[in-house]
């Protein structure tokens, strides 16, 4: 045991330490959204206001009714929830069949399979911009929707059937054999036992999903030609491409952006860590 | 956890079937459903990610312009393109900016999650709750919004940093920066800056998974073997090495291959710090191969290759990955 003085002291040092980390993580999210909430004569002034003197939402109300270049918030905001919902859908319901094929029967290419899940994860989306690019004017996909949705289900694919097959596993295998002994069919199985078992895990795989597509940038910054086509983050990018940087609109729209993500992040934070480090932690 | 359900799942199937190795007394549905259900996965993953890597490798060998990518025919010219970036000053700029920001910022990363996670253990319940969601908020947040952010903390007129800089004492920042006056100066014009301020961006963003990657591991320790580590009179810095670090190597080496894996690929923020493709001392490799493929006029080809070097070396870091994965997760 160590002396009162000297554990206190500890105590102290350890919780200064937590204060800085808070600090330092909150700060630049505590300074997007008061900019957005300031005025402009506390924006551009050379001496920094922590806290806006008088909170507006100007900034917010300009960029849902006059838009970024004459292009309401609504437009992006729609597009980028076509999307991301779009995706989720096609995504979900092709990961929860492989999960499905994974998780429950063993065949021959089973471990080929999922260590070829584990490479096509890694493959650098940036790197194949440049052919998917060329794919989709062959397609004649180039801004339309529909191309971003179709190559993002490619790009969440992998990881949901990762992380759903663990769920699909730990769905007890007896409750399906009563089923069947029951006489229900295999599908009458599936709908009505594993199913209703696996929502939960389907609902966190669909959550990271939606986050990752709605946050993509790349893609829809090549794919889409025309302004009424960009996605959230293509609009935030060609905000602060313009001469005069306007940073009470710009920290609004990225506020807007950041907002359904932070509440859906916080929902299966914890899934992320367990799909992507795996067994490595065990806790 | 996960790992043990599934292979008791597959230990059963082996006692029910030995013989085919099926979980269901099987008959040929049996054999045939899993690859029914695995259908659209693989038409997704053969036509979106592998048939693009393979077009990926026939464009490196051809002359992709204009005139290809509306639909004439595209002339192979071998090598030329690789020939091209391995000659190119751009190209050894880029792949040096890229390693030395993936070497500094992966070191950071990892450093800085691992003592908050360390820290995090040690805390009370409210502060280390606290601490957990204050920087949950900097890893949800969009690659866009944290780039758009950092930019404006930086920025050359109302940014906070050069305001801060403004208040240190002169000495202080001439002597560390060779710099007094700060009002006005641009950190997005060379790359040491901006590569700084981009550093500092994905730091932020990046050590909370860490934090809460090694703190999960953390959890997992027996507390007897930190309390036998004191005992024998081991410090922290001591019960770190001989106990957490030796423990938890596998959570360390995921970590490390997957903070190398994205750092070496960032292109939002680096597009956004960097206003574009207009600098070319300011690329790394997936801003060179956007570059060169998007400009006008577009060079797909080359852009191609720029590609192929970047997945070639992310290939070799995944299969490290890969090893990792299979050692603790049951795949077969």
């Amino acid at each position: 045991m160590k002396p009162m003085a000297g554990k206190r002291t500890n105590r102290v040092a350890l919780n200064a330490a937590a204060v800085a980390v808070i600090v330092f993580s909150v700060f630049p999210v505590f300074w997007m959204v008061s900019t957005a909430l300031k005025t402009n004569e506390d924006i551009f002034t050379t001496d920094i206001v922590l806290v806006p003197t008088s909170v507006t939402w100007t900034h917010f109300r300009e960029i849902f009714t006059e838009g970024i270049g004459n292009t309401s918030l609504w437009i992006y905001l729609r597009n980028s929830t076509v999307v991301a919902l779009g995706a989720v859908l096609f995504g979900s319901a092709a990961a929860l069949l492989g999960a499905t094929a994974v998780a429950r029967f063993r065949f021959r290419f089973r471990a080929s399979f999922l260590i070829m899940l584990l490479i096509v994860q890694m493959v650098p989306h940036e790197a194949l911009l440049i052919p998917l690019f060329v794919m989709a004017r062959e397609a004649g996909l180039t801004n339309r929707l529909l191309g971003l949705v179709i190559i993002n289900v490619a790009f969440t694919l992998p990881f949901a059937i990762w992380m759903l097959r663990t769920f699909v596993a730990a769905v007890p295998r007896e409750l399906e054999e009563a089923a069947e002994i029951d006489g229900a069919s295999r599908f009458r199985t599936f709908i009505s036992i594993l199913f209703p078992l696996v929502a939960p895990g389907l609902v966190a795989t669909s959550i990271f999903s939606f986050i990752t597509v709605w946050n993509e940038f790349i893609f829809a910054f090549t794919l889409m030609a025309d302004e009424s086509g960009y996605t959230m983050p293509v609009a935030l990018r060609w905000f602060i491409a313009r001469e005069g940087i306007d940073w009470g609109g710009v920290m609004a729209t990225s506020t807007v952006m950041t907002i359904p993500v932070i509440i859906f992040f916080l929902f299966v934070q914890r899934r992320m860590v367990s799909g992507l480090v795996a067994g490595a932690v065990k806790g | 956890m996960t790992g043990t359900a599934l292979r008791s799942g597959t230990r059963r199937g082996r006692g029910t079937a030995p013989a085919r190795g099926g979980p269901r007394p099987s008959g040929p549905r049996t054999q045939l459903t899993p690859y029914l259900l695995l259908g659209p996965t693989l038409v997704v993953i053969a036509g979106l990610l592998l048939y693009p890597l393979y077009r990926m490798l026939v464009m490196s060998t051809q002359d992709v312009g204009l005139r290809e990518i509306r639909g004439e025919p595209a002339e192979s010219v071998g090598v030329a393109n690789f020939r091209e970036i391995l000659t190119s000053e751009v190209f050894w700029q880029a792949l040096r900016n890229t390693v030395a920001f993936a070497a500094v910022a992966v070191t950071a990363t990892l450093v800085l999650g691992t003592l908050v996670g360390l820290l995090i253990h040690r805390l009370g319940r409210v502060m280390s709750t606290t601490v957990v969601i204050s920087t949950m908020l900097a890893w949800s947040m969009p690659h866009m919004s944290v780039a758009t952010v950092w930019r404006w903390l930086f920025d050359e007129h109302g940014g906070v940093a050069n305001w801060l800089l403004n208040q240190a004492p002169n000495w202080l920042t001439g002597a560390l920066f060779g710099r007094a006056d700060w009002s006005g100066y641009s950190w997005f014009l060379d790359p040491l800056p901006l590569y700084f301020v981009l550093t500092l961006a994905v730091v932020w963003q990046s050590f909370p998974f860490i934090a809460v990657s090694v703190l999960a591991g953390l959890k997992s320790i027996p507390g007897e073997l930190f309390e036998a580590a004191r005992v024998d009179g081991a410090g922290p810095w001591r019960s770190f090495w001989q106990v957490t670090f030796p423990l938890l190597k596998p959570v360390f080496a995921v970590l490390l291959v997957l903070s190398i894996i994205w750092d070496f690929k960032v292109f939002t923020q680096l597009h956004v710090l960097a206003g574009g493709i207009g600098n070319p001392a300011t690329y790394n490799l997936s801003l060179y191969a956007y570059a060169e493929a998007f400009r006008s006029p577009p060079r797909m080809g080359l852009g191609s290759a720029i590609a192929i070097v970047l997945a070639v070396i992310l290939l070799v870091i995944t299969v490290f990955y890969v090893r990792q994965i299979v050692r603790q997760e049951d795949v077969r």
